[in-house]
């Protein structure tokens, strides 16, 4: 066994883990409806590949990955497609969300699906695929796509992979009734995982308050041929941050803003493991999972393997719950959940633990005093962080120093907030204060954006008025150029050199003097007529002539100038 | 003695003179174009673009500033721009004059398409570009790209543009500020009374 290092802080909250315990992991009913999320995972949100009004078989696609950093979605059981559209969802918004809503019709009939025989010998990037195609996603945290993970060997040199099997909030059992139950599955997943990224170790991380899932592994891992350690620390929350497992087990501290790959490790879920085994083995998308049910309003308090997308009243009635005294609902652990108050959101990829607690299990928070700066929260805080400080620069709306204080290596452990004295609800200030600031550096984008484009279209109008100027002026400079070379011709008749160009000067000045000579004429006939009817306008059309007289003189000089006589 | 006096007073004008030619040219070389201030208020502005402020955009606001207008005049921005450009300046962070507008709900324009008749107004006043149509087509608004400036509704002749607010969801959704009053004194009522408001 290797050695085991330690890491700042952590707490000893009760465990409450042997309520849920007692019996196997028992299979939830199938719901009459199941509501499945489309962003069921940080990244974008899956697009839904079926019609309203179609069936669909259990383990079909639904919902294709959009992009890099999602993850797909298939039915957990036959049922026709009834709807597609908001729906409340499990965030702590409590706000609604797409879904997708399927009526069950309680065959539970398969799809056909595609295991691999030989894993071994597949191309890896097809393997990849073939886990991202069954909508494998992580089982502990973020719900973060797995597939993304797998690939973290092609730019990262990665020597260490870690099982987190730690578990370490109270009340959550999922995993560890996973392991007592499928430490087989889990062994087999870990080979895949390992099969992909090829690390030198692999550690397997399980706080000691699990004997009988240690022992479960250590007897599946005989058969095994590699080389795993089961690293067994000691039971602190919290153990299973991923960071914190990391330094527990390498002793090496991930560095602030970077992931684990880029110190050589890859962390996964136990749970995550099991599912890569169904998807691989059994050709099995991810549409279960195990949610441990607990808390004392509740009569059977146990895991369950249920289907995503079972809303939480159908989980609720069936561990018998007592809504006279369900006092509060939390989906996942006490410490990092969040308080439910709709009961029709469904269980997600990520959903490990409900508690219905009592009130006297949970009781309300007391009303927070003033920070005494007893320095409890900086003792118990597993990244090193000042929470008081922290609390001081969020209150004080000082986003700049939280961040300065490193406010993002939060994990929102609550620990601090658990050994407050003042009952200062320090969690929730983070969590205000890292959304401002989010909210903050996502208008800043947007306002740079913004000067972009208006900067661009500034320059845009400015080069379209210029080149209109400069139109305009190409334009009135090459009328007035003509107008001058016509002058300049009509005032001197050039000197010609070769004599067909004479000859064409003299054809068009003897047309231009018959014209004149037209012109004088009809305005001769037109004086004539005028004269005789006794039109007005007599002297305007006398001057005319006049002038037309002149013209057809000066036109018939000029004709006779250029030679046009002789010819 | 008077050599050494010579000395270092001649060593000391040949000090001056190197550093006086290495600045001279530092400042030459070196030259920041333009005035990095106004660029730094401008970063701080919004980019709405609107002119409520009574400049005909955000840069030449942040030129005003520099040039010692007073820093509360963009509604878009509201508190949080004041708080920063008061933190920038190092000047007292006031509020916002009213005269100029209040801080509203984060806005997009909708053009209802089909009373739309094409006739391009809108496409001319926004100012990032952010009307998609040509003439006698119907247009509409590409949301990512909006600011919500309001200058596209008023040319529109058939008022067919709305600004609605964006909606909330859980991507965009804030955690609130908790609530927790520190002038509470534990003992003074009754618990029960006390905590009826306080679970969460
Ligand atoms: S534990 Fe609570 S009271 Fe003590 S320093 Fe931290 S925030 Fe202040
Ligand atoms: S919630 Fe954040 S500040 Fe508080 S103990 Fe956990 S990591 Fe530290
Ligand atoms: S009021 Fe604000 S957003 Fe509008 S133009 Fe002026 S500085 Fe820009
Ligand atoms: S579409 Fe209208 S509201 Fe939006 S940026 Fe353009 S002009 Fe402003």
């Amino acid at each position: 066994m290797s050695r085991i290092f330690s890491f700042h802080g952590g707490i000893h909250p009760p465990e409450n883990k042997k309520q849920s315990l007692g019996a196997n992991i028992r299979l939830a009913p199938i719901p009459a409806q199941l509501i499945l999320p489309l962003q069921q995972h940080i990244g974008k949100a899956a697009l839904p590949c079926v019609a309203i009004g179609e069936r669909v078989l259990k383990g079909q696609k639904i919902a294709e990955a959009n992009g890099r950093i999602s993850s797909s979605l298939h039915a957990p059981s036959s049922g026709v497609i009834t709807y597609i559209g908001p729906q409340p969802v499990p965030h702590a918004s409590g706000l609604e969300s797409d879904c997708i809503v399927i009526d069950t019709d309680g065959l539970d009939e398969w799809s056909t699906l595609s295991p691999i025989a030989d894993y071994l010998s597949m191309n890896k990037m097809d393997l990849i695929n073939h886990i991202r195609d069954l909508g494998i996603a992580g089982l502990g945290g973020a719900g973060f796509p797995t597939d993304v993970k797998l690939h973290l060997g092609d730019d990262h040199i990665i020597n260490t992979l870690i099982i987190n099997a730690a578990e370490c909030e109270p009340y959550i059992t999922a995993d560890d009734a996973l392991m007592r139950e499928r430490s087989d599955e889990i062994l087999a997943g870990i080979e895949i995982i390992a099969h992909l990224l090829k690390p030198s170790h692999i550690l397997i991380g399980i706080e000691d308050n699990k004997p009988q899932a240690i022992k479960a592994l250590d007897q599946a891992l005989r058969a095994s041929t590699l080389n795993i350690d089961i690293c067994v620390v000691p039971t602190k929350y919290p153990s299973g941050g991923e960071k914190q497992l990391i330094q527990l087990l390498t002793g090496i501290e991930v560095p602030s803003g970077s992931i684990p790959a880029d110190i050589g490790i890859v962390c996964q879920n136990v749970g995550t493991t099991a599912a890569i085994y169904r998807a691989v083995f059994k050709g099995e998308p991810l549409i279960s999972r195990v949610v441990t049910l607990t808390g004392y309003a509740l009569g059977h308090r146990q895991n369950y393997e249920v289907l995503i997308g079972t809303p939480f009243t159908t989980l609720l009635e069936a561990a018998e719950v007592n809504r006279t005294t369900l006092f509060r609902l939390v989906m996942g652990g006490p410490m990092m959940g969040i308080g439910v108050n709709d009961e029709r959101i469904p269980v997600i990829k990520t959903t490990n633990c409900i508690i219905a607690a009592t009130e006297d299990e949970m009781p309300p928070a007391l009303p927070a005093q003033p920070c005494i700066r007893c320095g409890m929260c900086e003792q118990v805080c597993p990244a090193s962080l000042l929470p008081q400080q922290l609390f001081w620069f969020a209150q004080g709306r000082e986003f700049d120093k939280a961040k300065q204080h490193n406010l993002f290596d939060c994990i929102e452990c609550g620990a601090c907030a658990y050994v407050c004295p003042s009952n200062i609800p320090l969690v929730q200030h983070y969590r205000f204060a890292k959304s401002e600031i989010r909210t903050e550096e996502f208008e800043q984008q947007k306002a740079s954006h913004a000067r972009i484009r208006f900067e661009a279209r500034q320059a845009r109008l400015e080069r379209e008025a210029a080149e209109k100027e400069l139109r305009r002026k190409e334009r009135a400079e090459a009328a007035a150029k003509q107008q001058a070379e016509r002058k300049l011709a009509e005032a001197t008749p050039k000197e010609l050199n070769s004599d067909e160009e004479k000859a064409a000067q003299i054809k068009q000045l003897k047309t231009a003097a018959s014209v004149a000579r037209t012109k004088l004429k009809k305005a001769n006939d037109a004086l004539k007529n005028a004269r005789e009817k006794g039109l007005e306008g007599i002297d305007k059309l006398e001057t005319t002539i006049l002038l037309l007289e002149q013209k057809a003189n000066e036109a018939q000089q000029a004709w006779i100038d250029a030679g046009g006589e002789q010819s | 003695m008077m050599s050494s006096i010579l000395i270092a007073v001649v060593v000391l004008l040949a000090l001056a003179s190197v550093f006086g030619i290495i600045l001279g040219f530092a400042a030459v070389r070196f030259r920041v174009e333009g005035d990095p201030i106004v660029e730094q208020i401008d970063a701080l502005l919004p980019q709405t673009q609107c002119g409520q402020c009574g400049y005909p955009g955000c840069k030449p606001y942040a030129q005003a500033i520099a040039d010692g207008d007073s820093i509360n005049k963009c509604p878009p921005g509201g508190q949080n721009t004041i708080d920063a450009l008061a933190d920038l300046l190092d000047l007292e962070a006031i509020p916002l004059d009213a005269e100029h507008g209040e801080e509203k709900p984060k806005t997009v324009a909708y053009i209802r398409e089909d009373e739309c008749i094409g006739c391009t107004k809108c496409i001319q006043a926004c100012p990032v570009d952010a009307i998609l149509g040509a003439a006698k087509q119907m247009h509409t608004v590409i949301v990512s790209e909006c600011t919500g400036c309001d200058l596209c509704v008023e040319p529109c002749p058939v008022d067919c543009i709305d600004m609605i607010p964006l909606p909330v969801t859980p991507a965009n959704w804030k955690w609130p500020a908790p609530v927790s009053d520190p002038s509470l004194i534990l003992t003074d009522r009754g618990r029960g009374q006390l905590l009826q408001g306080a679970s969460q």
